[in-house]
């Protein structure tokens, strides 16, 4: 019989994130289809919030590891707490919160616990009562399905694929670990953080859309010029007045080492595609993007896609948005600008 | 202070993106069409961590890099005649499957077994590079997954910035959630950073470096050892391509006050 635990982290405002909510459904559902019950494991500075979050989830135990050293996200530390946390729950099946920090120190904790690890985990069903995952290949071109026999086995689950787990009905007492950092623990320290140079904060996780520029914007448009001043006014406006987060065409980006004119609150970290992110919005709206990257892999988890397009057979658009605008994004992200304002 | 790194990249090959990926099931599991066929290319979060070893190496006297690489040997090959000219580097062959569908673990234990026996490599100096994810597996665990095995305890993930402080310290620039960056000190090497873009472009050839480093990757690729990497963990129901085609309506020659309109309410509702 597998023994679950559920892993989790706290923010430095003391609560868990949303992804750490949706893996806790995902914890109650497979634990039940399981047959068996599971042990939830915290991590943070103070876990008084958190505990509170995960009321009534029906967890059979819960531990947790707490103090000014495991405040910060740190392999060093965040390692040993995982440990901890696994062995003490004698877990067979991990299941943990895609975040940043998880990210770092999950494939280490394989190692060190003699497990495996999965990431970017899109699925997760019983069948048969044997625990199978759903997670893509080659940047989202290949779905695949599969089961592991080795145990520990550590599942990093991403955002969207469970709805969150509000926390109701009665809370069960956490037993709290001591674990001794040695020095070398503390050869790295956390300064602090940190916004990208781009002078404006334009990804946002949580919004319902997100908006893909292309590189058309700096392109030289039906006067013979390029406008890139005038595409930054409209681009933010958009942004602005919608919330929407930002992605980019990874041309787009580049062009600020190859000396072309660029979009200022641009950088790398709004990447979408092969070699950016592939964020999970409801909507998104494409506009200026002629490649695969944007429409394909960067837009393989975006439910309702529109783009606007100059060309209308344009192959990666085709088959991949679901509405495909034909016209000059400039005159209509100007005209959608004013429309949001009255 | 510049005490000199030694930086072990660990990065291999992946298809080129522009290539269509049609699975297949092999003798060893699940593969791709045609796989042997497909055009290469290095892959590209590794490309980012080799040039920033490079640049790195360069302004650090008594550095040096090695590039840690297990893929077909032949395609290898083929490979390092595009990067070579790239950055000064010497090569580490590891002969075996650079498929997506590998197990992570087992690379990873390949690759730790490989760097622990380059010979003259001081592990105190040791800054172990690689990228944050593969464009194959994308799973971001390799480097992570090397470092402990070369127990290495300070490990920075999705970094694009390191600066070598006067005390000889690392300030590291890790991207995490919402478009941040958490900024770290690590006191010094032995160190991991798993790179995302960085902030240097692709370098231009330089055919004397392509030179300088044939000289040691053609003896690299001759001795270059058999590894077996196996699947057996891991029982796949089904590898597929997604069906997703969308019927995609196309909305032209309409004015672009109806358009915006459209978009306007789609966006609200």
């Amino acid at each position: 019989m597998e023994t679950v635990l559920y892993l989790a982290h706290v923010q430095h405002d003391g609560t868990l994130p949303r992804v750490a909510l949706e893996t806790l459904t995902a914890a109650g559902e497979i634990s039940k289809n399981l047959s068996t019950s599971f042990v939830i494991g915290l991590v943070g500075g103070d876990l008084k919030k958190a505990e509170a979050q995960v009321r009534g989830s029906g967890a059979s135990k819960m531990f947790g590891v707490q103090g000014e050293e495991f405040s910060h996200s740190r392999y060093s530390s965040d390692i040993l707490a995982v440990e901890a946390l696994v062995r003490k729950a004698n877990a067979t099946v991990i299941l943990v919160p895609a975040t940043s920090r998880f990210a770092r120190v999950l494939p280490g904790a394989a190692v060190r616990l003699n497990g495996r690890i999965d990431t970017h985990v899109s699925g997760i069903k019983v069948t048969g009562g044997k625990l199978e995952i759903q997670r893509w290949y080659y940047r989202q071109r290949l779905v695949s399905t599969f089961s592991r026999a080795v145990r520990p086995w550590f599942l990093l689950v991403d955002s969207g694929i469970f709805p969150t787990w509000e926390g109701k009905g009665a809370s069960i007492p956490m037993e709290i670990l001591k674990v001794d950092l040695s020095d070398s623990a503390n050869k790295t320290e956390v300064l602090g953080f940190e916004s990208p140079s781009s002078s404006t904060q334009t990804i946002r996780p949580d919004a319902k859309l997100l908006f893909v520029a292309g590189a058309g914007w700096t392109k030289k448009q039906g006067d013979g010029k390029t406008h890139p001043k005038e595409a930054e006014a409209i681009i933010l406006g958009f942004l602005s007045k919608t919330q929407a987060s930002l992605g980019s065409s990874k041309s787009l980006v580049d062009q600020s080492s190859e000396g072309e004119p660029v979009l200022g609150f641009m950088s790398h970290l709004n990447q979408v595609g092969q070699t950016g992110s592939t964020p999970r919005h409801p909507k998104g709206l494409s506009t200026c993007c002629h490649g695969e990257e944007p429409h394909v892999v960067g837009w393989r988890f975006i439910n309702e896609r529109r783009a606007v397009n100059l060309d209308p057979n344009c192959g990666w658009a085709q088959g991949k948005t679901d509405v495909l605008y034909v016209a000059d994004a400039f005159q209509v992200m100007t005209k959608v600008n004013e429309l949001l304002n009255s | 202070m510049s005490s000199g790194f030694h930086i072990v990249v660990c990065g291999s090959l992946v298809p080129d993106p522009l290539q269509t990926l049609e699975p297949i099931q092999g003798p060893q599991g699940p593969a791709l069409k045609n796989e042997a066929m497909l055009p290469v290319i290095l892959d590209p979060w590794a490309g980012h961590a080799l040039y920033e070893a490079a640049h790195l190496a360069k302004n650090n006297s008594g550095s040096k890099v090695w590039l840690v690489s297990l893929g077909p040997k032949a395609k290898l090959q083929q490979l390092m005649m595009t990067i070579a000219q790239k950055a000064p580097f010497e090569l580490v062959v590891l002969d075996g499957p650079a498929s997506g569908f590998v197990d992570a673990f087992e690379v990873a234990q390949a690759l730790a077994s490989a760097i622990e026996k380059i010979p003259g490599l001081d592990k105190t100096k040791l800054l172990l590079f690689g990228g944050c994810a593969s464009a194959s597996r994308d799973a971001g665990v390799t480097v992570q997954m090397v470092g402990e095995r070369l127990g290495i305890s300070n490990q920075f993930l999705a970094v694009d910035k390191l600066e070598v402080q006067g005390d000889g310290s690392l300030k590291i620039l890790e991207r995490i959630e919402g478009g941040q960056y958490q900024i770290s000190r690590c006191a010094g090497a032995p160190a991991v950073f798993a790179w995302a873009t960085g902030n240097l472009p692709e370098p231009p050839n330089n055919p004397q470096v392509g030179m300088m480093n044939m000289r040691t990757i053609m003896p690299a690729l001759q001795k270059a050892q058999p590894v077996q990497i196996s699947t057996n963990d891991i029982s796949f129901s089904n590898v597929e391509v997604p069906k997703q085609l969308r019927k995609t309506r196309v909305v032209k020659d309409v004015p672009v006050d109806q358009i915006a309109r459209e978009i306007v309410e789609w966006i609200k509702g």
